[in-house]
């Protein structure tokens, strides 16, 4: 599985098949914290991400004062 | 998983709900809950003139589209705080889409208007950039949603940064601070109403609605946020979230309803008298208001020469 994150952009690569929990427990991840997106779509927690899958990663907490 | 109201395949889990949901029934799960706010804390009512605070991020935009797909009349408004690239491309995604959507946006610039940016306003005041940056925003807010006649400014403030405020004035006892933090700020001479329609919804599910309905925003950070304590404060909350789901939610709504009504009956008697500022009218405690001040030393200008337009579309 190919794995991009942003801020710093970068990319990961994990061995699939895996669950997004699974991914986000190995990566040390809060899913509060972030949104798991294929081909422009959200990607369940428990979805099987299959080993030739490219995922982004999508941070959705901001800083700063709005 | 299955969606909670059509058995379809859902997309995204919300745990504090304890609830799943598909595409559409999230799409109208979030809309239904700022019809919510809107209507619980009478924010305002349909016929209202809206101003709408847009920075180019996912909140700003998402309660941009949510408002119009609610039917309200929303102009935006962007503010150019000259923050390298990042004021650059911000700038970019608030335009696409006001023109996607055929809206309109009013643009102020920050050094086109008064000439300083948020690094040399922050520079020049020794302050930390948000604080630069948060003081000039309020002040231009404030002039345009006058200028402009606007009923109400409409700010994407959601749940997770509520609850990091209300975290932060709570572990400083901040009382006046927390006397004034509502969703809704009254109209007051020289001060137009603000209200924040996003108090029921957390911060991923405003990044899951701009997925699901293809707003594109601006990922990027910016440069000046990184590290500081509101950032902090979120984080210490979500961790304490993933373990116990619906904490922020409850820290929030039991502080509006329980809590909030004695800090500002508190804050009432000790009330600080306001005068309009000696340059340009916006009121203020003393003399000049923070903002002239901030101007006059960022530019190195005396008081007398900071601009003072009008700032409507
Ligand atoms: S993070 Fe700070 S400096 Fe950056 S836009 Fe927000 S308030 Fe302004
Ligand atoms: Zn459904
Ligand atoms: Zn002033």
């Amino acid at each position: 599985m190919k794995i991009e994150l942003r801020n710093p952009t970068r990319t990961l690569e994990l061995e699939g098949p895996m669950s997004v929990q699974r991914m986000l427990n190995k990566l040390d991840l809060n899913r509060e914290t972030v949104l798991v997106i294929s081909d422009g779509t959200l990607v369940p927690i428990d979805a099987m991400l299959a080993d030739d899958a490219t995922i982004e990663i999508r941070n959705v907490i901001s800083g700063g004062d709005r | 998983m299955k969606c909670r109201v059509c058995r379809g395949a859902a997309l995204i889990d919300l745990r504090r709900h304890n609830a799943n949901f598909c595409a559409d029934h999230f799409v109208r799960f979030v809309q239904s809950q700022v019809g919510k706010a809107i209507h619980e804390f009478k924010m305002f009512d349909p016929e209202a003139k809206i101003l709408v605070a847009v920075s180019g991020g996912k909140d700003s935009l998402a309660i941009w589209h949510i408002l119009n797909e609610l039917g309200y009349d929303a102009d935006g408004l962007y503010i150019g705080l000259g923050i390298t690239d990042y004021s650059d491309t911000s700038a970019v995604f608030a335009r696409d889409f006001a023109v996607a959507h055929s809206l309109n946006l009013v643009e102020v610039d920050l050094d086109d208007t008064y000439g300083f940016n948020v690094p040399q306003g922050a520079r020049a005041a020794k302050r930390v950039p948000c604080s630069a940056c948060g003081m000039s925003k309020r002040h231009i807010f404030d002039r345009v949603a006058l200028d402009g006649g606007y009923d109400v400014l409409v700010t994407g403030h959601n749940l997770d940064d509520e609850a990091a405020v209300l975290f932060g004035n709570t572990m400083h006892w901040q009382t006046d601070y927390l006397a004034r933090q509502h969703p809704v700020l009254e109209a007051r001479e020289g001060f137009p109403r603000k209200v924040k329609p996003l108090i029921r919804l957390d911060e991923r599910e405003m990044a899951a609605y701009c997925v699901v309905v293809g707003i594109d925003y601006m990922l990027d950070e910016c440069p000046m946020a990184a590290g500081n304590t509101h950032l902090r404060y979120k984080d210490a909350l979500n961790l304490i979230e993933s373990g116990s789901p619906g904490t922020k939610a409850a820290f929030v709504q039991k502080f509006l309803a329980q809590a909030a009504p004695i800090f500002a009956d508190a804050a009432q008697e000790s009330g600080v008298e306001l005068a309009p500022c000696e340059h340009c009218g916006a009121l203020t405690p003393s003399g000049l208001c923070a903002f002239c001040r901030l101007t006059a030393r960022a530019t190195g200008q005396p008081v007398e020469l900071v601009p003072n337009p009008r700032l409507t579309s």
